[in-house]
Formats: C-alpha cells, structure tokens, sequence
C-alpha cells in the first residue's frame, strides 16, 4: 500500500488556502472567518501528517517519492515540484502541523487586541505551507524554494508591528545574516548540479559515493576535495538559517516579533530547517569528515557560548532565544558526529519544550500587560498557577532532568559525542557538558525570577496619574542599564510608563493560551522517553538518514541501550545531570534564596559580565566592520563609482568634450559668404588633386 | 588655327574669373550674381567647344538646360536680393553673417 498524492497535496496546500483567505479576504471574512479558516487549514494537515505518519510506521505504507508538477525543462535539467515522504520528513510534518496548530489556537488569545489580527493569521498559515513545502521536497530546487519563502514569512513576522523601529531593524538583521548564509546554500546546490548534474534528491544520493575523489581547484595550489566543499556550502546555508556562530546575531533580535512566532518559526519549527537539511543529506555528509568536522566545531561553539549569554539576559524571551541557539548547539554537534537521527530526536523534543517555554513567557507577558523585562516580576506562581507548572516542565525537559523529553535527546547527543573520535571531538565534549550546567542556570533564573521570590512589581491602579514622580523613577531605572534599554523590547504599541508598575493585578491567560500549553507539556514529558528506543537506536528512520559504519557512534551508544526506564534511571548517576543538577542548586541559592549574590558576583566578575552582556561584541563588531563598511563602501562607490565615474566622466565628461570640440569648430562657422566659397573651392581643389594622384 | 585647347583654355580662365569674383568680392551681391552666371558661361562654352569637335549635338542641347536653368536662377536670385535689401538695407556680404557660430 502506498500514500496518496491526493493527501499529501492536502496537507501542503490546505493550510496555504487558510493564507490566502486569510490575507486577501480578510476584511471580508472578519476576525472569527481569518482564524476559524486558518485554523481549519491547518488541522487538516495537522491530521493528515498524523495519518501519514501512522500509515508510514504501522500501515505498512511505502515511501512516496514522486513528482508532482514540472516547472521547467532546460536540456537534461528538470526543475520539478515533488514529495518525498518518509518517516524523517513525516516526522517533521507532524512537528510542523502540531506545533502551529497549536500556536493557530495560542494566538485567538495572544492577539485578540491587535488590529492585524488577520494579517498575522496569514502570515503563520503562509508560513506553515512554506515549512511543510520544505520538509516535504524530493529535490533541492523546492528546497531552496521552501528555504526562501520561510524566510521571507520569519522577516514579514519579525517586522510584524512595522511602526516600531526597533522591530524593522530585527528583521532587517534578520533577513541579511540569512543572506549570508543562502548564498553559501545555493552555491552547495550548485555544486552539487555540477558534480552529481542533478537536483533530485533520490538521483543525487544514488550517485553521491562518485564524489569521492573528485577536487574543485578553489585556491590556487591546492584542489579542494568536492564533497567536503559541499557539505560546508550547505552547512553554511544551515548556519545562517539555523543560527549558528557566526551567523546567530539575528536570532535575538528576531524576539521583536509577537510571541507566538517566536514560539513557532524562531524555536520549533524554521531555525530547525537547517537540521534538518543535514539530516537529509546525510548520504553526501557522510562522505566527508572534513565538513563535519567543522559542523562539529561550529555547533559546540554555539552550544557553549551562547547558552552563557542567556545567563545574564533580563528580557524573559531573550533568556528563551539564547536558550534556543544554545539548542541549535546541540543538535549540530549531533549532526557534526553523524548522529543524525540524534539531532532529529533532539529537534522533535525541543519543538515541543521550546514552544511550550516560549508560549509560557508569551502568557506571562501577557499576564503582566505586556512586561518583558524579569527584573519587574517574581512571585507570578500564585497568579498564574497554569503557566507556572507548564514553564517548570518545560524548563525541566530543557535541563535534562531524567524521563523528561529533553534528557533522553540531549543525553544521547552527550553520549554520542563521547563515543566519536572525530577531530573537535573533544572541545565539543567539553561544550556539551558545560552547557548542561549553564542551560539549567539560565533555565531555573528565569523560572525563579519570573515565578519566585518577592514580587518586585507594584500594582498601582492609576500609575499613568502620576506624572513626574513615576517618570522619575523610570528615567533612573533605565540610566544605569542605558546599554540594556534598548534591548528590551516592549512587546506591543502601548507604553506604559514606569516599569514594574502595574495597572491591574497580573492574571492567568484564557482558555486558548492555557490549554496550547497543557497540550505540549505532555509531549514535553513522554514524547523523549516513547519513542527514545526506536528512533535513535532502532532502524526507525530506515534510508532516510545514511550512517556509514564506521561513523555510527549512536550505535555505539546503543549498546548500553536498555530501554527508556532504566536510560532515565541510569541518567540520575551520570555527570551531566549532575551538572544540571548543579546548575539548578547554583540558581536556586542565588535566584530564589540569596539574590545580592548576584550582585556580588557581577561586580566581582565585572569584566565576564561585560563580555556577556555584549555578546561577546559581535554584534558591534559586525555593526562596525559590515555595517558601517558597507556604509563607507557604499558611499565611497557613490563618490568615486557614481559621482565621479559615471556622472562626472561618462555623462557630464562626454557632454563637455563635445562642447569643447564644438567651441572650437564654431569658429570656422564665420557666416561669410567668401569663408564658405573659399572652403568649397579648397575641398574640390583636394578632391580633385586626390583623384588625380590615385590615378597615377 | 583654334583648337579645342583654346576653348577650354577660355573656359577655365572664365571659371577662374568667376571663382575670384566669388571670394574677393566683399561688397555686393549682384557680383557674386554675375560670378555664378560667368562660371555657368565658362562651363557652356566648354560643351559647345566638346559638342562641335566631338560632332555631337547633345552638347548643345545641355546648353540650352543650363542656360535656362540659369535664367530662372538668376531671377530668384533677384528676388531674393530685392527681400535682403528690403529686410536688412543692405547688400554688403561683409555685413551678412547670421549664419555665424
């Protein structure tokens, strides 16, 4: 038994229509038609994914790779419009669809009071049928296609609320880091049409071994080997979307956006799109231990070093965002040590407790009237008692605590990595474990500031009456953070005036925020431990994912492979929970008991704390070296290039040239009469005595 | 004896006079009239001296064209000398140069 076409243009196209309704008819359908129709939309892929996946893993259905619509034809080239479906992308549909179902429903509430409530429903259906067209791609064309239209979806959503400048500076940022990365994207599939002369996926992988041996001369004395040159272009592609260092600056910024988004395309579902590309081209990776070498390197590195920035962020869905790329890490050091189907685990897991975290702090902003900023809360728990139960699992999944989803992924990439032996094995073993210790640092300061200890809000009913006093107090607040001030992003148009002072008493969200979030706190907790034995160390993703045998450390792994319990039960003596488990007893003493050590430290540490709470100066660095060098290029360009060369030389250069040659012709035009005759006589003599010398 | 040489000799003086009248006259217009009807001559005689030694009489038929071409020449010409003096009140060719640069 097979999949039908029919289902799967279903689940692609039905969440596309929702768009569409949505966005062109919007005024027609008002507010209730845009979300009943997106929503409607979506749960139809939602379900048939789920159907898919069913048929796929226990129907007994084959893989579908067919195509479905040929674009064009150049020669041999087919630029086709295809599926192919197996367990990987099933997988990633039902992440996908789930994940956005659940954001669809998150958002009636998120944004009942924004006017462009049906452009923003919309945006996430346009964006649901760009992910889906990506995941389900049977050639890279499509790929590409779904790549770029994803992105386009992130930087319309990011600059969402496109009056505020700070959020068209974000998406900006955004959409030219991505730049940086789709440039070495396309010309990996590039290289990839030169070498293999095709850009279907099941052709390509087929033919992927001839790569061995093949060398582009790149450089001038040495041939660079084709398959490693490959597997860094589309990793470079993957880095730009997936955030990795260097090109992580814009996935910060990115939290300008509404919540929801962020929940859905900046932690659940896009920025793994380049995790799941490597996944996918597992069977070119594998051929090159170069690329993934660097993979390695570059994913440990953000592993590490971003997780530590998250610890001394103050806007709760900075703190989250960090914690996004910190993951991202991780799932590249699993690709990075061919433990693919472990960053693909790791993937599904954090789909569920990053969105869940990120729906949390979305209700939490909520519940504060729109207060990013955790130094105005504390004390939340007895406000929104929902929220914080929901935040502490998926903080607790985050962290790695044992049978929740989060241990068994993150575990299995600890581990895998252990085994490898590959070059940068060793510095990514060290990142790993420590950002097992700082990711439940920073996990359990939000959970503590946010939800714990006093409550460093006041609500003050008539807050805007107070005028100068209030104002006072705002304006000291934000000079001794000046830097920070702009960081923080208010999460909607209305300013309120004092921070930390509240107008109404915070309150638990309604019904259609609370139950997103019960719904994924459930896969939160059993999804790693159901399905760890299968997916990583069983046969379940079959051919999608190629391991060679020698590289197949999750094998390794697997030998001590007992079943979930005892994986679980196992955990509790291994270093990294102990490590998290340090973390936790770090924040708790300083978040929850003794907050003045935190003070203490910062000032001890004041030149770390520096370094942290600037990124590591990247951004400024990027400002100053590409920012502004590309300002001084383009204006240097515009002086010499454009002033000079084309309008001083071309245009106004030629115009004066034949003014002169005019001015000096015009004085052979005297107007008399005996000038002219003179002028005649003179040319028929030449002509004349010319003719009679040829004819000589 | 006159040959043919002296015709075209006579010719090309006649041509030579009127391309002098041309350009060494600087005062009136008439004359430069009068050059052209004296070149106009010195190319007439040329043909006729051709068309009596060469025993064909098409020579003498182009000097009929051209002496009444140069007839209705001459009038237009005329006419226009008489609108310059109407318009200018003067016939001086050193003074018409509004055709200068």
């Amino acid at each position: 038994m097979s999949l039908s076409l029919s289902i799967l243009l279903t689940i692609a196209l039905a969440p596309l229509v929702g768009a569409i309704l949505a966005g062109l008819f919007g005024k027609l359908i008002g507010r209730a038609g845009a979300h009943t129709a997106t929503i409607l939309g979506v749960a139809i892929a939602c379900g048939l994914s789920f159907y898919v996946l069913y048929q796929l893993v226990w129907g007994g259905a084959q893989n579908f790779n067919q195509d479905v619509y040929t674009w064009f034809e150049i020669g041999r080239f087919h630029a086709s419009v295809g599926f192919m479906i197996d367990r990987l992308t099933a997988m990633m549909m039902v992440v996908v669809t789930f994940v956005s179902l659940l954001v669809h429903l998150y958002t009636i509430g998120y944004m009942a009071e924004d006017p462009s409530y049906q452009r923003f429903f919309s945006y996430i259906s346009l964006f649901t049928f760009s992910m889906l067209m990506l995941v389900m791609s049977n050639n890279f064309m499509q790929l590409f296609f779904g790549w770029e239209a994803v992105g386009l979806v992130s930087y319309l959503l990011i600059g969402f609320w496109y009056k505020r400048p700070t959020a068209i500076f974000a998406n900006l940022k955004a959409f030219l880091v991505n730049r940086v990365g789709d440039f070495g994207f396309l010309l990996g599939i590039s290289a990839i049409l030169y070498f293999l002369g095709t850009l279907d996926y099941q052709t390509a992988f087929d033919h992927a071994p001839e790569l061995v041996g093949k060398t582009l001369q790149i450089t001038q004395n040495h041939a660079w080997d084709a398959a490693t040159v490959i597997g860094i272009l589309l990793f470079i592609g993957a880095m730009g979307k997936s955030a990795q260092v260097p090109l992580h600056v814009w996935l910060p910024d990115s939290m300008e956006g509404p919540t929801p988004i962020s929940a859905l395309i900046h932690a659940a579902t896009m920025v793994t799109a380049g995790i799941f590309m490597v996944a996918r081209m597992s069977p070119i990776f594998e051929l090159t231990e170069g690329a993934l070498s660097f993979i390695l390197v570059i994913g440990s590195t953000t592993a590490l070093f971003t997780g530590l920035i998250g610890i001394v962020q103050n806007d709760i869905k900075r703190v989250i965002a960090y914690s996004t790329l910190s993951q991202l890490g991780y799932m590249t050091v699993a690709l990075g040590v061919s433990a693919y189907s472990g960053a693909v685990f790791h993937l599904m897991t954090h789909a569920f407790f990053k969105a869940l975290l990120f729906l949390g702090a979305g209700s939490v902003i909520m519940g504060m009237h729109h207060e990013q900023d955790m130094r105005y809360m504390g004390g939340l728990r007895k406000y929104m008692p929902i929220t914080w139960i929901t935040m502490w699992v998926g903080s607790l999944a985050l962290a790695g605590t044992p049978f929740f989803a989060g241990f068994y992924s993150k575990d299995a990439i600890i581990e895998a990595v252990g085994e490898s032996h590959r070059w940068g094995a060793g510095y990514a073993y060290f990142c790993v474990m420590a950002g097992v210790f700082v990711t439940s640092l920073y996990s359990f300061r939000l959970l503590y500031m946010t939800f714990h200890g006093k409550e460093r809000f006041r609500v003050e009913p008539a807050a805007h009456g107070h005028g100068h006093d209030a104002h006072a107090v705002h304006h000291d607040a934000h000079h001794d953070d000046a830097h920070d001030s702009h960081d923080i992003a208010h999460d909607d148009d209305e300013h309120h005036g004092t921070p930390g002072v509240l107008e109404h008493a915070p309150h638990e969200s309604p019904l259609v925020v609370t139950i997103p979030l019960l719904l994924l706190a459930v896969p939160s907790i059993i999804i790693g431990g159901l399905t760890v034995g299968p997916m990583l160390f069983g046969d379940w993703f079959g051919k999608a994912i190629h391991v060679d045998e020698a590289n197949n450390v999750l094998a390794e792994v697997g030998h001590e492979f007992h079943g979930a319990i005892a994986m679980g039960l196992h955990g509790f003596i291994q270093l990294p929970f102990l490590l998290a488990l340090a973390g936790f007893i770090v924040a708790t003493v300083i978040y929850l008991f003794k907050p003045s050590i935190a003070d203490t430290v910062k000032n001890a540490l004041k030149p770390v704390y520096n370094l942290l709470d600037h990124k590591y100066w990247i951004d400024e660095l990027y400002f100053a070296v590409f920012a502004k060098g590309g300002v001084k290029l383009g204006e240097g360009l515009s002086k010499v290039g454009d002033a000079a060369i084309i309008d001083g030389a071309v245009v106004n250069g030629s115009a004066t040239l034949v003014q002169h040659i005019a001015g000096g012709v015009r004085r052979l035009q005297s107007g008399f009469l005996f000038h002219y005759v003179f002028a005649m006589i003179l040319g028929l003599i030449l002509l004349l005595g010319g003719y009679w010398l040829i004819g000589q | 004896m006159i040959t043919l040489s002296h015709y075209i000799v006579l010719g090309a003086i006649l041509f030579c006079i009127a391309v002098a009248g041309l350009f060494i006259n600087r005062k009136n217009v008439i004359v430069l009239l009068m050059a052209i009807e004296l070149m106009l001559l010195a190319v007439n005689t040329n043909f006729v001296a051709f068309s009596r030694f060469f025993g064909d009489v098409g020579g003498q038929v182009f000097v009929f064209f051209i002496l009444t071409v140069a007839a209705a020449e001459s009038a237009i010409g005329l006419a226009i000398l008489v609108l310059l003096f109407r318009n200018r009140s003067t016939i001086n060719v050193a003074e018409i140069d509004s055709m200068k640069g």
